[in-house]
């Protein structure tokens, strides 16, 4: 085999597996990107018809103060962009961060009531630490104020 | 005046560091034996004095000397010592101070080992490493003292994140840097090898033993923090997908890439150029990976970092390392000439096909960690790639990988038949296809592609086997080479991991249950009984313990206590699991919140396999090592074949 067949070769064979990876990650995004939406944005994209009921999404914002309720091992809270609020109920357990009037992240759906079916309740590592999404819809909202 | 001191050894040793990257340089390009001589003192002694420093900073956090800034921010005198040492690297001043000093220390080593290597690619490479260790020193110096005082000294600090307060994750951090550290090595030997402009046998055969000991560490540091991953954040699982995990998996996959192309040009004198840029990319990703980890713009527990400027520092050196690498390479590259011709089906065609599929398994899990950040730029959509998108692309590449990872070794050099080779594993193919055969009847029939990759982790640890059958039976296992040996190790070690993980996620069983003391529940076959909730105390938090105990067919088993701690300092909980385990699968406990009214929340797991993971990460790095002691790598100085044409 001369040298230039086999540079052909392997630039066949390393085309053939990017061009499966590609279709992969192509693929892979089109169905598994989880969108990030603020408690506002949440009613915007219900507005526009964006958000269906199975749409999985990242609701992001503060746990409202006085808003958690625990029965059992169903927990129920509201989130908060300081504007506007949305329902969130949460079957499990919650990380070790989660506090009323704190940033939280939570992963999952609309249901047919309108109130969010969390899957998954995001930890945050750190009390001081605020997820810089929800930081970001906060301040969107025109409620930020700065901490020291 | 210990913390004084400490700042100025930092300052002279960025001193030293400048000279180190600037004369060594010029004296292999003039032939200047005086300047070139340079490197080798200059290299010791900037591991000297940041050793200095960093022995400074130890220094205040044992004695817990609150008048520096970052002790206050990072400790408490409460602490037990161990997570006070740790302390010294919990924390972005100082982990980047670690970061320097693994760097000095690996200069150092160029320094002392590389005796044997010609003088100007002696001064070349601690020229380059010098450079690297002046932006680093630069950075802390400027963005990121750690020696800053504050006046008043308060009374107490405010202690380290209890997260982090775990024997796992005090030595996680030292091994990552070990790892992520050593690529500069590579990346300055291969910088050195385009400023020479050659790349020989004997040029591969120093580098490999510097990539090989980075991956061996950076595999471990991994493992370590899965592991603690595994066990505190009480979730079961041991892989997350997140971006900090994808920033330390990069580096670890070009780093494996360029383990075995590094072969090729050793053996064969082919693939040299692809070498060097492999070499060049290994260190540019330890790099990003710090960049996205350090500078904050991640959501992650790491991103310890929230200032701009520290962010535009790092991004700066990182276009600096990587830019200023691939455009020597650019130049350069073209002039190495490529060795021996081969065939598609030999050894040389196996070890392309794994760099193709591992440089695949690299791009995608970059696209797929900075898809986020662009989109953000670009739209201002916040969005998160999660576990699905790496499933679905990071998985199905990993299949012919795995396929062909037992094949290559059976085939020989140059050229070769893939019949005898496949002839030769065909016991391997009958007992993974068994093996898969009897995960889909008997675990579970619903989880076909479990089962088919559980039958893949079994090809992997028989197929790579395989390959001491036939020394076994002609009697020549005892005169069987490290490196060879540390091969087999290390592929039979990722077929454990796959094993480990495949059985983890796909069949382990969970349950949640709300408990009083007193409450019993039947999981799994065991007959769980949640004896008491107590309340502890420990040297710096408080806790409240759970006792399970657990019995078997009416005869008790084991007891578990999952503990709940409260850090006072901090205001913190952290979940303490309770792990019993057989080697074969994990009895896994965790205790969340409730009262002696309510109850609490007990969430119980069974993780077959689960601690395979770990010892299958363990194993794969020994075989690392194992190759990493193979003689031909320590002696026998290697001697160069004269230049064709002069480099210069």
């Amino acid at each position: 085999m001369t040298p230039k067949r086999r540079r052909l070769w392997l630039l066949l064979g390393s085309l053939g597996v990017l061009g499966v990876a590609a279709a992969l990650v192509l693929t892979a995004l089109n169905d598994n990107l989880v969108f990030f939406y603020s408690p506002t944005q949440v009613e915007q994209k219900l507005a526009e018809k964006h958000l269906g009921p199975d749409r999985r999404f990242r609701l992001g914002g503060l746990v409202e103060t006085g808003s958690v309720q625990k029965d059992g091992q169903t927990v129920r809270f509201t989130v908060t962009d300081t504007v506007k609020t949305v329902k969130v109920v949460y079957r499990g357990l919650l990380p070790d961060l989660f506090r009323e009037g704190q940033g939280v992240i939570a992963e999952g759906s609309l249901g047919p009531d309108g109130v969010f079916v969390a899957r998954e309740v995001l930890a945050k590592h750190d009390e001081n630490y605020m997820p810089p999404e929800v930081a970001k819809a906060i301040k969107d909202a025109g409620q930020w104020k700065e901490r020291k | 005046m210990i913390p004084e001191l400490g700042h100025f050894s930092l300052i002279l040793a960025l001193a030293v560091a400048l000279v180190q990257g600037t004369l060594p340089l010029l004296g292999a390009a003039r032939g200047d034996d005086r300047l070139m001589a340079l490197g080798r003192s200059a290299a010791l002694t900037q591991a000297f004095l940041v050793l200095l420093a960093f022995g400074a900073l130890t220094q205040a956090y044992v004695t817990s000397d609150f008048s520096v800034a970052n002790v206050v921010a990072n400790s408490h005198s409460a602490k037990p010592l161990l997570y006070k040492i740790s302390g010294v690297w919990g924390n972005h001043e100082g982990s980047m101070l670690l970061w320097a000093l693994i760097l000095a220390l690996f200069g150092a080593a160029v320094a002392l080992f590389g005796a044997n290597l010609p003088d100007t690619l002696r001064s070349r490479v601690l020229a380059i490493q010098a450079l690297i260790g002046v932006g680093f020193l630069a950075f802390l110096l400027f963005t990121s003292n750690p020696f800053e005082r504050v006046f008043p000294a308060p009374a107490d600090g405010n202690g380290l994140n209890p997260l982090l307060q775990d024997p796992g994750l005090a030595f996680h951090p030292p091994l990552l840097y070990l790892g992520y550290v050593g690529f500069s090595v590579t990346y300055a030997f291969a910088i050195a090898a385009l400023l020479e402009g050659r790349v020989d046998a004997a040029w591969a055969r120093w580098v490999r033993p510097w990539a090989l000991a980075a991956w061996c560490f950076l595999t471990l540091g991994i493992a370590l923090g899965s592991w603690w991953a595994y066990y505190i954040l009480g979730w079961g699982g041991f892989w997350f997908w997140d971006p900090v995990e994808n920033a330390s998996l990069m580096p670890w996959l070009a780093g494996t890439a360029l383990l075995h192309s590094a072969i090729v040009v050793e053996k064969r004198d082919a693939l040299k150029s692809w070498t060097v840029l492999l070499a060049i990319l290994a260190f540019s990703l330890s790099l990003l990976g710090t960049f996205l980890v350090r500078s904050g713009v991640l959501t992650s527990v790491h991103a310890f970092a929230q200032d701009p400027a520290r962010g535009l520092f790092i991004l700066a050196f990182l276009l600096a390392v990587t830019g200023g690498g691939l455009a020597l390479y650019a130049w350069r590259a073209p002039q190495l000439q490529g060795g021996g011709l081969f065939q598609p089906v030999s050894r040389e065609g196996a070890l392309i096909l794994n760099n193709l599929l591992l440089c695949t398994l690299a791009a995608t899990v970059l696209l797929g960690t900075l898809y986020p950040l662009f989109l953000d730029l670009l739209t201002g959509n916040k969005v998160s790639v999660g576990p699905p998108f790496f499933n679905a692309t990071f998985v199905p590449i990993c299949a012919p990988l795995f396929a062909a990872l037992c094949v290559g070794p059976f085939l020989g050099w140059k050229r070769a038949e893939l019949g005898p080779a496949l002839l030769r594993l065909r016991v391997a193919f009958l007992v993974s296809v068994v093996a898969a055969v009897v995960a889909l009847t008997v675990i579970d029939s619903r989880k076909t592609l479990a089962a088919l990759a559980f039958g893949f982790g079994v090809w992997l640890v028989v197929g790579s086997l395989m390959s001491l059958a036939d020394r076994i039976r002609t009697g020549t296992l005892r005169t069987i080479p490290r490196a060879t040996l540390g091969m087999v190790v290390a592929h039979a070690a990722l077929g454990i991991v796959v094993l480990g993980s495949v059985a983890t996620s796909s069949w382990n069983v969970e349950l949640m249950q709300v408990m009083k003391p007193g409450d019993r529940i039947s999981f799994a076959g065991y007959d769980v009984r949640l004896d008491r909730v107590e309340e502890l105390q420990g040297p710096n938090y408080i806790a409240e313990r759970a006792t399970l105990s657990v019995g078997v067919g009416g005869k008790p088993y084991t007891i578990l206590q999952p503990e709940r701690r409260l850090f006072t300092v901090q205001r913190r909980q952290i979940s303490e699991t309770a792990i019993q385990t057989n080697l074969l699968r994990d009895f896994y406990a965790t205790l969340g919140e409730g009262d002696a009214r309510q109850g609490w929340v007990i969430r119980l797991y069974l993780n077959p396999l689960a601690p395979w993971i770990w010892l299958g990460a363990a194993l794969c790095a020994l075989g690392g090592f194992i190759s990493l002691s193979d003689r031909r790598l320590r002696i026998g100085a290697p001697s160069r074949r004269p230049l064709a044409q002069p480099a210069e």
